[in-house]
């Protein structure tokens, strides 16, 4: 016989009192790791979303009176002789503090061209850059990678009468139409791509830069501060986040986790009283068991261990029943309050590691004066037979 | 051997105190077989108490083989009761959801021995009351002769060197309180030192020595 058997057999006894005392700490903690674990979901969902929109940064030259119509910028047919970008502010770009969050840069340079007598808008691109960063972009022939490879939206072939294997002269040179870039119901329809070199050379723009679009992987890094630093490093551009909306829904995650937290410092507090009361209850009720374990030799430390490990062993299983019923709770409610269709449960070892221990804690927090109380009864007083 | 000197006790009623002891001086031989008793609020138990070691008393000490017990902090008092004394109560005080076998056990569970020493040791005194065929009932499944032997087995499993016990015939019937007391004075034979209250002058003659109290004195002690 040994203490913890004692304890153990304890709440054996009165299972009925263990379990609904169980219980309400189980739904408290599942309440609040429902609720942690559907926030940490949804800002993984809207984060995933996001790395899918592709661009998120967006970098022009500061213009007081210009504008540009691509990537929602309006672009006049003459307004291509603004001041432009050097190249070395893609280096300077690596250089900030959340570099490493950066998964692709994608400069370009603009310009209208004059194709079969048909006026273009010429975009100059890095195919590799460009590819990576829109992923949706569905292509009917091979991928450009060669220096004379063109790819042309579906309006712009069209227009042209062109199809994939053609060759087209723009500029004086002449380019392969690698690809047709399948309807994406964006500008990017009507647009002629080309290698970033051969569009300076063709536009005249040899060595400049007219945009650069950034696609941040944004899991952990707000976006608002990579712009800020940036913008740091690029004091003569105009950088802006192109995804506030996006920014609106993480705040409004952002004050579900507060509610979360607060919420789970409220049932904490619940949780402790009612461990508190149970265990003075218990600790009154077995007064004259008390007293028999003090006369016959149980130190003031062996009654405490006793009472507080009931106390621990049930916070022990109303903590994994509860982070497992608060785990199936968000995953039934996610697919409701998700922003993607497929949004998946984001599993945290951490939530459950924290949840265990704090209603452990909360739970050996509750018993310390019942123990205490009941380690230090006098035996004589306990046992009223004597 | 213990030895008491000058014992008061005095409790708070009212607005005033009742003087439980005033002034008790005895001693109890190593191997002997005590019998304090008294009527109600004689101080008979609260004798009880302070010589077992689970209440302090206002005044005076209580020494046992050389050990002032009252002088040792809570934790060594409470090691001293689990290594020389062991208590009969009067109401048998069994833990309800422990067997017997593990009654018996509880006094073992502080000490330092192995779980196999203890279930032997707590299977032996189980035996010598008599009741190895009910180590693994609950105390509720015993009748009341069963228990009170369950408890005397959980006192002396320990092997104390002194059995302190509470009127420990006082929910029994005479037949079974002649099997209990029997059992005492086996105990006694065997080496025991016991001191035991009762206010059943049947149970006095297994004594060899009888202390009686009167408002918190001794009244008569004849000599063995």
């Amino acid at each position: 016989m040994r203490p913890y058997q004692i304890a153990f057999k304890n709440l054996m006894r009165r299972p009925a009192r263990m379990f609904f005392l169980t219980v309400a700490l189980a739904v408290g903690l599942a309440a609040v790791v429902a609720l942690v674990t559907l926030s940490n979901s949804m800002t993984a969902d809207i984060e995933h979303t996001m790395d899918q929109f592709g661009a998120n940064i967006l970098i022009t030259p500061k213009s007081n009176d210009l504008a540009l119509s691509y990537g929602g910028i309006s672009l006049g047919r003459v307004s291509f002789d603004q001041r432009e970008l050097d190249p070395s502010v893609l280096e300077r770009i690596r250089t900030i503090k959340n570099h490493q969050n950066i998964a692709a840069i994608a400069p370009k340079v603009l310009g209208t061209v004059t194709v079969q007598g048909k006026e273009l808008l010429l975009v100059g691109v890095d195919f590799a850059a460009e590819l990576r960063m829109k992923p949706w972009w569905r292509l009917t022939g091979a991928e450009p990678s060669a220096d004379d490879d063109a790819l042309l939206g579906t309006s712009a072939a069209q227009v042209l009468g062109v199809k994939p294997g053609d060759r087209l002269t723009v500029g004086g040179r002449s380019f392969k139409v690698a690809a047709l870039l399948q309807e994406t119901g964006s500008q990017d329809d009507g647009l002629l791509f080309v290698p970033l070199a051969a569009a300076q050379a063709i536009t005249g723009k040899q060595g400049k830069i007219t945009l650069i679009e950034v696609a941040a992987l944004c899991s952990g890094c707000p976006i608002g501060e990579m712009v800020d630093q940036i913008a740091g490093v690029l004091p003569d551009a105009k950088v802006s986040a192109i995804k506030q909306v996006v920014e609106g829904r993480l705040q409004t995650i952002g004050q579900l986790k507060r509610f979360s937290l607060g919420m789970g410092g409220v049932i904490a507090l619940i949780g402790l009283l009612v461990v508190f009361i149970t265990m003075m209850g218990s600790v009154n009720e077995r007064k004259v068991e008390i007293g028999i374990f003090r006369a016959i030799g149980y130190r003031t430390g062996h009654v405490m261990g006793i009472i507080l490990l009931e106390a621990g062993l049930v916070g022990l299983v109303a903590g994994l029943t509860g982070y497992l019923l608060g785990v199936g709770a968000a995953a039934v409610a996610l697919p409701l309050l998700a922003q993607s269709g497929h949004p998946h449960l984001l599993l945290q070892w951490q939530v459950a590691i924290a949840a265990i221990a704090a209603v452990g804690l909360v739970s050996l927090l509750a018993a310390i004066y019942p123990a205490r109380r009941a380690g230090r009864m006098d035996p004589a007083d306990a046992l009223r037979s004597l | 051997m213990i030895t008491t000197t000058n014992l008061t006790k005095n409790y708070p009623s009212g607005e005033g105190n009742v003087a439980a002891l005033q002034g008790i001086d005895l001693t109890v031989d190593t191997g002997e077989f005590v019998c304090i008793m008294g009527q109600s609020g004689s101080g008979k138990s609260t004798l009880l108490t302070i010589l077992g070691g689970m209440c302090h008393p206002d005044s005076g000490s209580v020494e046992v083989d050389g050990t002032a017990i009252y002088r040792l902090d809570d934790n060594g008092l409470a090691d001293f009761r689990a290594r020389h004394f062991g208590f009969v109560f009067q109401s048998f005080h069994l833990v309800p959801y422990l067997t017997a076998l593990e009654n018996v056990m509880l006094p073992l569970a502080p000490l330092k021995m192995s779980a196999a020493e203890k279930r032997r040791l707590a299977g032996d005194a189980l035996a010598r009351m008599g009741l190895a065929d009910c180590a693994g009932r609950l105390p509720g499944r015993l009748s009341g002769g069963e228990q009170e032997r369950v408890a005397i087995a959980r006192a002396v499993v320990n092997r104390p060197a002194i059995l302190f016990a509470d009127e420990p015939t006082g929910n029994l019937d005479s037949a079974t309180s002649d099997q209990v007391m029997g059992l005492f004075a086996e105990l006694h034979q065997a080496g025991q030192t016991i001191v035991m209250v009762t206010h059943n002058p049947d149970n006095g003659r297994y004594a060899q020595r009888t202390i009686r109290l009167k408002d918190g004195l001794v009244l008569h002690r004849p000599s063995p």
